[in-house]
């Protein structure tokens, strides 16, 4: 058992009053322990819906999806969902707003919170940790959002754009920063995104959907030095190769 | 500490601390002319101060009132009307607002009878009042919780409903449950739309309570303004007024009070 998710022959048909909607159409594939995948598509391809899925915010009109061979029915534990903006809660201080999945689901124990503050410290949020989010810097405040998604202790991060609301300076460095975090933690991920360049510098593999609705297009192993960050692999011969039939296949198809 | 500062910051800040001076002094200028002429012109019966009263007779009027012992009498009246309308419409408007946000199915349902209920004049319910709980405080009680309820249950079903969607997205994806929605998201986000209600609910209180003891009472402030009114006794009306503005201003004090305790925090 490899595979930590794996997604068979899934539909999402979504109703409105007037007409539904085809968004996910016999959707395949599977990710492996502590990969990193990358789901590029057009947009409006349904990305988005995809995690919905997995994250089990909403059931499958059709297909099958399983975490480590169990299907997902309601929203699970060990799956971590981190959002395009840090919707960090302003009246919580850094370290509250990090405490709030423990919260929720209800495993807010010592153990737990001390994980918690250890990440904190580790990732350089010591001296915020009593802070407000209004204090923080955009590229800190997702790197507070990350380290919210990572206090539960999840295997499985999804990750709907995380970089999207960043200027394009603290871009690069959060997605290094949050490269370096995962890795170092030892997580799966599943990315999704539009922009081409971000996916080849962070992915093991990438998956290029078609137009709505959503299937598989084309799958490409990336086979980058792994110890390169992010930065480092966008300066390597294969990218901007890579980069390019990328871009072909979503535009041309 | 003082000689850390440049000269730039020290002009600064001295334009600022003046700028609050000029606008506080011109603020008192402003009601001592306004009481100022208003006293001479009576007094050179340029106006009639019959009709219009003066300041020295409303000043003595206040006096001859708090000696009496009648002041202090009609004061709690009007205060204990008030403040428990206010009380009684502001905890049980935001219940019911809970409730609304809680089951979409009841939100529905009752839309058109709240729409209804808000446009409609609130006064003119003043004689089934008056049928229905006597001619007393009960009454005037009711009159006030009925005027701010409908806003407070309109304000606050508004401020649950604006919770950020992607914020409740996040809740949902790390499985809270619709009671943990409510208490770690949506109340502390309304927070400031709480304080913005109570604001609102002191002035409807007070609209509440004096249209009350228009219509019905033996005593009170609002007692006294329309008494004062049937009677041609000026001095009376100007003299209650002014003290309502005071009791009024004091509330919406205390409100601002509890705003910078409550929004400390951020």
């Amino acid at each position: 058992m490899d595979d930590i998710l794996k997604l068979q022959n899934v539909c999402l048909t979504y109703q409105s009053d007037l007409f539904e909607t085809e968004a996910v159409k016999d959707l395949s594939f599977s990710v492996k322990e502590k990969e990193f995948v990358s789901i590029i598509g057009p947009s409006g391809s349904g990305k988005t819906t995809i995690l919905s899925l997995i994250a089990g915010l909403m059931p499958a009109t059709r297909g099958e999806i399983l975490y480590k061979g169990k299907e997902i029915k309601k929203v699970c534990e060990n799956i971590g969902y981190m959002l395009q903006r840090d919707e960090l809660f302003s009246w919580r201080t850094i370290e509250k707003n990090v405490f709030l999945p423990l919260e929720i689901k209800k495993i807010n124990t010592e153990v737990n919170r001390s994980r918690a503050i250890e990440l904190i410290d580790k990732y350089g949020l010591k001296d915020f940790s009593k802070s407000y989010p209004s204090q923080l810097s955009g590229g800190m405040r997702q790197r507070v959002a990350l380290i919210r998604t990572l206090s539960s202790n999840p295997d499985l991060l999804l990750l709907d754009e995380p970089f999207s609301a960043l200027d394009s300076q603290t871009r690069l460095k959060v997605v290094n920063d949050v490269y370096d975090i995962i890795k170092r933690e030892g997580k799966t991920a599943v990315l999704v995104t539009h922009d081409i360049s971000e996916a080849i510098s962070l992915s093991d593999r990438i998956i290029v959907l078609t137009n709505r609705p959503a299937k598989v297009y084309k799958e490409h192993v990336l086979n980058f030095d792994k110890t390169l960050s992010p930065l480092k692999r966008r300066e390597e011969r294969g990218f901007s190769k890579t980069f390019n039939t990328l871009w072909r296949e979503l535009n041309n198809e | 500490m003082n000689n850390l500062l440049s000269n730039e910051r020290k002009r600064y800040l001295k334009k600022v601390k003046l700028d609050k001076i000029l606008v506080n002094v011109t603020r008192i200028l402003i009601l001592l002319v306004f009481l100022g002429l208003w006293e001479v012109l009576a007094r050179l019966n340029v106006i009639d101060s019959f009709l219009m009263s003066m300041p020295s007779k409303i000043v003595a009027t206040i006096i001859e009132l708090s000696k009496s012992g009648e002041l202090g009498m009609h004061l709690t009246t009007t205060l204990y009307e008030t403040v428990l309308g206010f009380l009684i419409a502001t905890s049980l408007g935001t219940i019911i607002a809970l409730l609304l946000w809680w089951s979409e199915f009841l939100r529905k349902v009752l839309e058109p009878y709240i729409v209804v209920l808000n446009s409609l004049p609130k006064i003119a319910l003043g004689p089934i009042i008056i049928v229905w709980f006597g001619a007393g405080t009960k009454s005037i009680i009711f009159m006030a919780v009925l005027i701010t309820i409908i806003v407070t249950v309109i304000t606050m079903l508004n401020g649950f409903l604006a919770t950020e969607q992607t914020k409740i997205l996040l809740m949902r994806s790390l499985g809270a449950s619709k009671l943990q929605m409510l208490y770690k998201l949506v109340l502390p986000s309304s927070i400031p739309t709480f304080i913005s209600c109570l604001k609102i609910n002191v002035g409807m209180a007070w609209i509440g309570s004096i249209m009350g003891e228009y219509l019905v009472s033996k005593q009170g402030i609002g007692y006294l303004i329309v008494y004062g009114g049937q009677v041609f006794r000026l001095d009376l009306v100007m003299a209650s007024t002014i003290i309502l503005c005071a009791l009024a201003g004091l509330m919406y004090a205390l409100v601002a009070l509890l705003e910078k305790i409550l929004i400390k925090k951020k």
